[in-house]
């Protein structure tokens, strides 16, 4: 064992080292192969089939509309332009997210800053505050915010917490120890953060930056409301126009590809290091770095952040709640859409973490190609825009399932599809966090493995679980096309009546839907926020 | 020992939120207050309306509808074409009673397809010839005008255009909007297809392309209007009646621009409603269109918020508006008017 794999194992802290060097407990091929595993790739394989659904509708969309009509609608300037706008979003909204996130985090969580216990709640606070409420209080601020500024702004102050919320928890975990030895042979602050810190904050950026990356490509709302075109604002003009038209499918075609790119961008940046924590050693915490003059200019700009993400939306929903008085609270519907919100947030997390366990466990127990696909195919499906996953399965199942055609269980199959890799990113770093040696040291000690894991990983990646629900939660509450394309007739979700009042620049009345909204999800950050931490520490 | 307890009553308490949340979001999705679970069953003299039509002006004619004959509705929001062709879709197992759009090619397209019940004497009775379709397989319930809604702090009268044909020409070079997604942006290019033709529309499209800015719904590019983002927008009447109504915010720098003269600008688009041929509630859906058309219901449009023109039992405009007989409007059948065609043009012209 070299002495790097002896220090980090001894740690509990990332192997960063060459592919080659994957230690210890890689069973060897051929001995041993576990009983339970059959019956998990199987599980697997269904939810991966469930989930090709929607894509398998677009390729055959696109096969059936002919070579012809492909070339006629594909490689037009339209198309062009959107591929400009949402190339040019996503390149420069994901890594300004990267950097304020781990920026955040690492001041939070690694240095004396003034304040950081409630900075720290802060800045994973605009996640509360859904994309579309985001833009609307923008836009009432600026009428004229629009094109790939506005949408960089407003992705920016939306979504950045997706990547803070993980690096901090890893942050706020991570043992010092190997900081200290990078130290002590004679690295600058600086240098320790970037060659021991950073590359130990590898998967949870780049989990969030996946994420944020898929929230670009699918993200309606936010959008069209200050006229920024991609590809998922055009497939719905073109389904509000033609409902299934070819042109509309060929775009979905053109967003699959995208995604394609993306996932093998973020498996490449994953790499292969192990990083589980393995043996008791005990962990002394952090250490805070003194910030000096350091300080001023890094509460200025954590000012700045937070007062663009929530202050801005915060004054702007108050401005029209105030100018809209008691009136606006007498609307039949807000208990309604309420209730229903809430009934289909908790009944849609509840369903996909369930589901989004076996992937997980498959991709972190038993790396390799398989897993690997299998879980492709679910970040695939998320990468489509609500309306597209929302027309494949009101065309299916108008014409195959009509039992179950307009009922919540197609909504909520749909709200699975749409955010398995929610629940799944979550998931992942929790099962990773817990050491593979446990449920084995169960099983050498009599346990029947269905047992061992139920006792010893199932519990220990509960907190991981909560995260990830709480994420999709958070996803259901804010999701706008699918939902108004399957729910069951008379539905009303909190997101689509602010949608109608606000699309209609009835900015009062759509006020009590966006503040419930928030209300709704402030809680699920919360968590999502506490747990993440909790997940870090197993 | 501790940390073991609480993990414990951690993963514990967990797992019982988890179940506690499926049973009560399934007990929020199947028995909230109003008939959402309901949709398949639905209770026995209930309709189902799919509703594109603003939802307020709906809600405020299925409240007094209710009020007076005791039947339930339910409604499905969404956009005209979105919704008729969801009802194609659907075919004869539409759980839709009836249809209304804002404009008449989404009702052609249902109609087209065979979809349709006739409407009931009594709607016939009600609504002028003019404004429904001759093989009465739908009725008009309102109708709306297309307006040039312009920035009174920049342009002066005389440089108003003269036809909405004008607006392809250079010198409007980003000054005007649009809100091209709309089904009702392209009721107006449907009206300019069958009055000008396939050539000189596509025209017109490309150089619509060139010169407009592109908005989200008619409302925004008003809004954009009294911002001073751009000189004028094509729209409808009633979206600067309405705004000037509540606050006037977003159209205080607005006035309106009528064409006239039977230009393409000066259509008049209908908006239609129809009863499903399949719809199992047959006389509750005909009671409800004629509702609608009838006195109380067109008196809505006549008093209410909508500010939409009533078009049927002789009751008149709402006395702000420009009467309809003023408006000097093209002669355009509404069965001719297609949504089909006009969707690929702007797709070729990359509006779409």
């Amino acid at each position: 064992m070299s002495p790097q794999q002896d220090l980090s194992s001894r740690t509990g802290t990332t192997a960063v080292g060459p592919p080659g060097a994957r230690p210890l407990k890689h069973r060897a091929k051929g001995r041993g192969r576990r009983p339970g595993l059959w019956p998990v790739v199987l599980i697997c394989c269904l939810i991966a089939a469930f989930s090709l659904v929607p894509l398998v509708y677009v390729v055959a969309a696109t096969v059936n509309a002919g070579w012809d009509t492909i070339v006629e609608l594909v490689f037009r300037p339209r198309v062009g332009e959107l591929l400009l706008n949402t190339l040019a979003l996503v390149l420069i909204t994901v890594p300004l997210c990267v950097v304020i996130g781990i920026g955040g985090a690492w001041l939070v969580e690694r240095t004396r800053l003034a304040g950081h216990k409630a900075w720290s709640v802060l800045l994973a606070a605009p996640l509360a505050i859904p994309a579309f409420v985001n833009s609307y209080a923008w836009v009432s601020a600026i009428p004229s915010l629009g094109g790939i500024f506005g949408g960089v702004l407003i992705s920016v102050l939306s979504y950045f917490p997706l990547v803070y919320i993980p690096v901090a928890a890893v942050l706020s975990r991570l043992d010092p120890a190997l900081e200290q030895s990078a130290a002590s042979l004679g690295l600058g602050p600086w240098r320790v953060f970037f060659r021991v810190v950073l590359p130990q904050l590898r998967l949870s950026a780049a989990g969030g930056a996946l994420l944020v990356s898929l929230h670009l490509l699918a993200e309606y709302g936010a959008f069209a409301m200050i006229t920024f075109d991609t590809f998922t604002t055009a497939i719905y003009d073109q389904f509000r126009s033609t409902f299934n038209g070819a042109a509309a499918n060929m775009l979905a075609s053109v967003l699959v590809l995208f995604c394609l790119l993306l996932l093998l961008a973020e498996s490449r940046t994953r790499g292969s290091a192990r990083y589980a924590r393995v043996g008791a050693g005990v962990q002394s915490s952090p250490q805070r770095l003194r910030l000096g003059s350091w300080q001023l200019p890094a509460q200025l700009g954590l000012a700045a952040v937070t007062a663009l993400a929530l202050g801005v939306p915060f004054w702007h929903v108050g401005r029209w709640l105030i100018a809209g008085g008691a009136a606006v609270w007498e609307r039949a519907d807000l208990l309604q859409a309420l209730l229903q919100t809430l009934g289909y947030g908790l009944a849609g997390a509840a369903v996909t973490t369930v589901l989004a366990f076996p992937l997980a466990y498959l991709v972190i127990r038993h790396p390799g190609p398989v897993s690997k696909v299998l879980e492709a195919v679910n970040y695939i499906s998320s990468s489509m825009p609500g309306i597209v996953v929302a027309l494949a399965l009101v065309t299916i199942t108008v014409h195959n399932l009509p039992a179950i055609y307009q009922t919540s269980i197609v909504l909520v199959a749909a709200y699975a599809l749409l955010f398995m890799p929610r629940a799944l990113v979550n998931l992942r770093a929790g099962l990773a966090q817990v050491p593979p040696t446990l449920d084995e040291a169960a099983q050498a000690l009599g346990k029947p493995p269905l047992v061992a894991f139920l006792k010893v990983t199932l519990r220990l990646s509960a907190p991981a679980a909560a995260g990830g629900a709480a994420l999709v939660f958070l996803g259901i509450v804010n999701e706008l096309t699918a939902t108004l394309l399957l729910a069951p007739n008379g539905t009303r979700t909190l997101a689509t009546q602010f949608w109608s009042m606000s699309s209609e620049i009835d900015y009062m009345g759509a006020a009590p839907y966006a503040l419930l909204m928030i209300v709704l999800s402030a809680p699920m950050t919360y968590l999502l926020f506490v747990q993440s931490k909790k997940a870090a520490g197993q | 020992m501790s940390t073991w307890f609480t993990k414990k009553t951690f993963s514990k308490t967990s797992l019982a939120a988890l179940a506690g949340a499926s049973v009560l979001a399934l007990a929020a999705c199947g028995g909230s207050p109003a008939p959402a679970g309901s949709s398949a069953a639905g209770s026995e003299q209930g309709i189902t309306v799919y509703n594109a039509q603003h939802e307020s002006l709906t809600q405020a004619w299925v409240d007094e509808f209710t009020k007076e004959t005791g039947i339930k509705v339910t409604l499905r929001q969404g956009s005209d074409l979105e919704l008729s062709n969801q009802i194609i879709a659907e075919g004869d197992k539409s759980p839709a009673d009836v249809f209304l759009t804002e404009n008449s090619p989404a009702m052609t397209q249902v109609e087209n397809a065979g979809l349709f019940a006739d409407t009931s004497k009594k709607i016939q009775e009600q609504v002028p010839a003019e404004y429904r379709p001759s093989t009465n397989k739908w009725t008009g319930i309102a109708a709306r005008s297309t307006v040039f809604a312009y920035d009174k702090t920049k342009l002066k009268e005389d440089q108003l255009p003269k036809s909405l044909m004008d607006l392809q020409n250079p010198d409007w070079k980003g000054r005007w909007a649009a809100s091209p997604s709309g089904a009702d942006f392209q009721a107006i290019v449907s009206a300019m297809l069958e009055l000008e033709g396939e050539d000189a529309t596509s025209a017109w499209l490309k150089g619509m392309k060139e010169n407009s800015k592109a908005y989200e719904g008619n409302s925004t590019a008003m809004k954009a209007v009294n911002a001073g983002e751009v000189e004028g927008a094509v729209i409808y009447h009633y979206y600067w009646f309405g705004d000037q109504a509540k606050t006037g915010e977003n159209s205080k720098n607005v006035a309106l621009h009528y064409f006239k003269n039977q230009d393409p600008g000066a259509f008049v688009s209908i908006s239609g409603g129809g009863v499903l041929a399949s719809s199992k509630h047959q006389d509750n859906a005909q009671k409800f269109l004629e509702f609608v058309t009838g006195k109380a219901g067109q008196t809505v449009l006549q008093t209410g918020g909508s500010f939409e023109y009533p078009v049927g039992s002789d009751v008149a405009a709402n006395d702000q508006l420009v009467p309809l007989k003023d408006l000097d409007a093209p002669k355009v059948d509404p069965a001719t008017l297609n949504s089909a065609k006009v969707t690929d043009l702007m797709t070729q012209a990359g509006l779409l």
